[in-house]
């Protein structure tokens, strides 16, 4: 299957999980990741358990925060 | 060195005028062109913490911005808050939620109203060093 991560169009093995995603795709700091598909956010805690289609469009969104 | 056009600057200062008493933050993008740090567009994001000290990115927003970015050919660079009663520098929370040593992390601080200071830098761990930032005529 076909997915597209970050902008870019990659072949994947059907099944794939989005926790299976991030760590292939070497994301650093996972605990500050959020994920979208197709626009969607992806629950946290529902990595392990969500398959990714063909046609998904995947993005990872740090967490960005801090204070003063 | 890292530069920011005039008119870009106004609109951050302005935004975080507008924000006080809360922080006002938001994202930074462009390119680096021999060794120097070009920001092409500011991005104006929503404080989800409504807080004078404390900010998160809104993900949603943050999500249409990292859109425009790819889709105008810009790289994301980093972010840039504003400290409504401390100095431009970072915290200790700014240094332990600044994962990525590669980003640039720009301070408002509008302590003193009159003078406000902005600064950008790098933070990698406890370290956080302060780059050359130009302000740029448009």
């Amino acid at each position: 299957m076909f997915i597209t991560v970050a902008g870019v169009k990659k072949e994947e093995a059907d099944g794939l999980t989005v926790a299976q995603l991030v760590v292939d795709e070497n994301v650093e700091m996972p605990q500050y990741v959020t994920v979208t598909i197709n626009d969607e956010f992806v629950a946290s805690g529902t990595f392990e358990s969500t398959v990714l289609k063909d046609g998904d469009n995947v993005e990872f969104l740090y967490f960005m925060g801090g204070g003063q | 060195m890292i530069t920011l056009k005039k008119f870009d600057y106004d609109k951050i200062l302005a935004h975080a005028e507008k924000e006080l008493p809360n922080e006002a933050c938001g994202l930074i993008a462009g390119v680096v062109e021999d060794g120097v740090t070009i920001i092409k567009k500011v991005y104006l994001l929503t404080n989800i913490d409504h807080s004078n000290e404390h900010f998160s990115l809104d993900p949603k927003e943050q999500l249409a911005a990292i859109k425009d970015m790819r889709a105008e050919g810009l790289t994301p660079l980093g972010n840039w808050h504003s400290h409504p009663e401390s100095p431009s520098r970072p915290s200790d929370e700014d240094k332990r939620l600044a994962y990525d040593s590669r980003a640039n992390y720009m301070i408002l601080s509008l302590m003193d109203r009159e003078n406000p200071v902005l600064n950008s830098l790098k933070i990698q761990g406890d370290r956080a060093e302060k780059e050359e930032l130009v302000i740029v005529e448009d």
